[in-house]
């Protein structure tokens, strides 16, 4: 018998006991109070040992109570690419300008597919970089500089 | 009769050119993205969150809205024509509807589901109206204490009717109020739970985390799975029905409404659980069962009036106690504060053409769905043609430029590619991301109502259960969670959700 019956209950119990800790740290920090005057660590801290039990009782069962396995595969590829997408548009919008973030984001996203071509790509990036300029910049008019500084804008 | 009255109001600020233009705006999009399988109207409704900005509040709403009920009609339509739920509240259509457009009666069906979902919607609209004037009545008499359990009972319902681990959903409420206390302490002003950060100094942005979630997170997850998309479209002619189909489907739509309307208006219901529960209560009741999963007529009309009534009837408690029941209502809660307005019982009374211009215009939204897609059916199709590798990209870039309109701040964006992050590995540990957007909305209202009950209580956390309402509201929640623990409920409720 393996020692761990659900790798994703365990997994998911983990997951939840950092994440509790790491909220407890937090607030640990914060004035706490008493019940009837919460200062403002009291709810927070309250809720991340909620939290970290659930993950506790997860372990447990995992441990215990066997079940699936995981199932789908996990799309590193996507998961990647759709990141760096994401972040590139966040690291380009200021200093690089709207034109070239929404360019960038698109070719990135792209990427991220098995079925991804240059041929393919770089219309769709100009095609939606002008989409997105007549919907976003002409027509609700936002205020967003087109070509950012680094580039020669202004 | 005031509830003439109220609807004339209501009528009179839906039918502006304006908001007419919105609604069809709102209905037609929730169409395009419902025929679209990996985007849902949650994803959307995120997506253009920051375009409401610059709408009236109404409008805003009637269009967000239009999205929502807009959605469940083109989920149905590829359902039955292609075998492809575009939501997950129409999968249970394809069974049967499939099956009839193999046979040939595709615009049977198709008439069927619009048929079913208008008589719905209109009977959920009129719901609506009835109803929430005394819920908000009600409401409006809650203390700190009453509004806490009420809170505790909507969140520990929407786990016990959604699908999967309990502990899970549990463990995702709670990590969402967590996250949705970050920023500054309403009492003291201290900044707390900012990860150290000092652009978190406000807490996490509502629009980036639901577009992280919900947007960046699916598009994620539809990439492990790249097959091609293939079908075969079928033939749509003769969109009338036979006497007898016609007979035959009376019951289930009136049957199908009912229910509908009842699960809607409980937390954690609306659109999908309703269609669930519709088509097993159809089968149960036919004289012949047999036909299910064959092309049975009642098998569409069932579960097609009820999503559509449950979609709409979730907006009961959205609208009269400031709670959302789902996602999408956890979004428009986020649209109302975005637009300066606390959703709770005071909008019908401050605001009465937001609310009753916001229901007459579901009706009038439900109207234009019926005229608006049958004749475009063949439209949504060949959108199906589209590939999903070049639609994708463009969602990405989409949310990108969404979630930084809002501040004009690239934080937002980390913001939501760490949620994004967030979201795919807890989908992946088999945690679904709904219940945390509801703690992230509830979250700051919980805490205060809390801390207000418990210092008007002088610390004493009996207050919860010497209170009536607040007990009995306490009371339902722990029977909930006690009942879905009972083997014989949970069984029949793992079967509903197999299905």
């Amino acid at each position: 018998m393996p020692l761990v019956k659900n790798p994703t209950n365990v997994l998911c119990g983990a997951v939840f006991i950092v994440l509790g800790g790491v909220f407890a740290f937090q607030a640990s920090g914060l004035m706490f109070g008493s019940a009837g005057r919460m200062g403002p660590g009291y709810f927070p801290m309250v809720l991340s040992v909620v939290l970290a039990l659930f993950g506790v009782l997860l372990v447990v069962l995992g441990l215990r109570v066997p079940g699936a396995q995981v199932h789908g595969v996990f799309a590193w590829r996507g998961f990647i690419m759709l990141l760096c997408a994401v972040i590139a548009f966040a690291a380009a919008m200021q200093p690089l300008g709207f034109l070239p973030a929404v360019a960038a984001s698109v070719l990135l996203a792209f990427l991220g597919s098995r079925s991804f071509s240059l041929a393919a790509a770089l219309p769709l990036a100009a095609g939606f970089t002008f989409f997105s300029w007549l919907v976003f910049i002409k027509g609700l008019g936002l205020p967003i500089q087109l070509i950012g500084p680094w580039l020669g804008g202004y | 009769m005031e509830l003439i009255d109220h609807l004339g109001l209501g009528f009179t600020v839906a039918l502006s050119f304006q908001n007419i233009l919105y609604c069809f705006i709102g209905v037609l999009l929730g169409t395009l993205i419902g025929v679209l399988p990996g985007l849902g109207p949650v994803a959307t409704i995120a997506m253009l969150l920051p375009i409401t900005f610059g709408l009236s509040p109404v409008a805003a709403l009637i269009m967000l809205a239009g999205i929502y009920y807009g959605a469940q009609y083109g989920g149905s339509t590829t359902a039955i024509l292609i075998n492809l739920p575009g939501e997950s509240s129409s999968v249970v259509t394809a069974l049967d509807g499939h099956q009839m457009a193999r046979k040939g009666r595709a615009g049977a069906a198709l008439a069927t589901a619009a048929l079913g979902s208008f008589f719905a919607g209109s009977v959920a609209t009129v719901l609506l109206a009835v109803l929430s004037p005394p819920l908000a009545q009600v409401a409006l008499a809650f203390g700190p204490p009453e509004y806490f359990s009420l809170m505790v009972l909507g969140l520990v319902a929407s786990v016990t009717l959604a699908s999967g681990s309990m502990i899970k959903a549990l463990g995702m409420i709670v990590l969402g109020l967590l996250l949705g206390l970050s920023g500054q302490d309403i009492y003291t002003g201290t900044s707390r739970l900012t990860f150290g950060l000092p652009e978190l100094a406000d807490g996490f942005d509502f629009v980036a985390v639901a577009m992280g979630m919900f947007g960046i997170g699916e598009v994620i997850r539809n990439l492990e799975d790249e097959t091609r998309r293939s079908f075969v479209s079928a033939k749509v002619k003769g969109l009338l029905l036979t006497k007898e189909e016609f007979k035959a489907i009376i019951a289930p739509v009136i049957r199908g409404t009912a229910l509908g309307s009842i699960l809607g208006i409980l937390p954690g219901g609306g659109a999908m659980l309703s269609s669930f529960a519709s088509y097993s209560l159809e089968k149960k009741v036919s004289k012949h069962p047999q036909e299910f999963g064959k092309g049975a007529i009642a098998g569409v009309a069932g579960p097609e009036s009820a999503n559509n009534a449950g979609a709409q009837t979730s907006f009961i408690p959205m609208l009269t106690l400031g709670i959302p029941s789902n996602p999408v209502m956890a979004l428009m809660i986020g649209a109302m504060i975005i637009q300066g307005i606390t959703p709770g019982p005071n909008v019908m009374s401050e605001k009465p053409e937001l609310f009753w211009g916001l229901i007459a215009s579901m009706w009038i939204g439900n109207a234009m769905l019926v005229l608006l897609n049958l004749p475009l059916i063949g439209l949504w199709v060949r959108l199906l043609s589209v590939p999903y590798h070049l639609l994708f990209p463009a969602i990405v870039a989409f949310c990108c430029i969404g979630v930084y309109s809002v501040n004009n701040n690239p934080t937002d964006v980390y913001t939501m590619a760490a949620f994004s992050v967030l979201g795919y590995v807890l989908v992946k540990l088999e945690c679904e991301p709904a219940p945390l957007l509801l703690g992230f909305v509830i979250g700051p209202m919980l805490e205060e109502h809390l801390r207000r009950a418990m210092l008007i209580s002088r610390g004493d956390p009996t207050v919860f259960v010497t209170q009536p309402i607040s007990a009995a509201l306490l009371a339902l929640a722990a029977f909930a969670l006690v009942a879905v623990l009972l083997p014989a409920i949970r069984q029949t409720r793992d079967e509903a959700f197999q299905e």
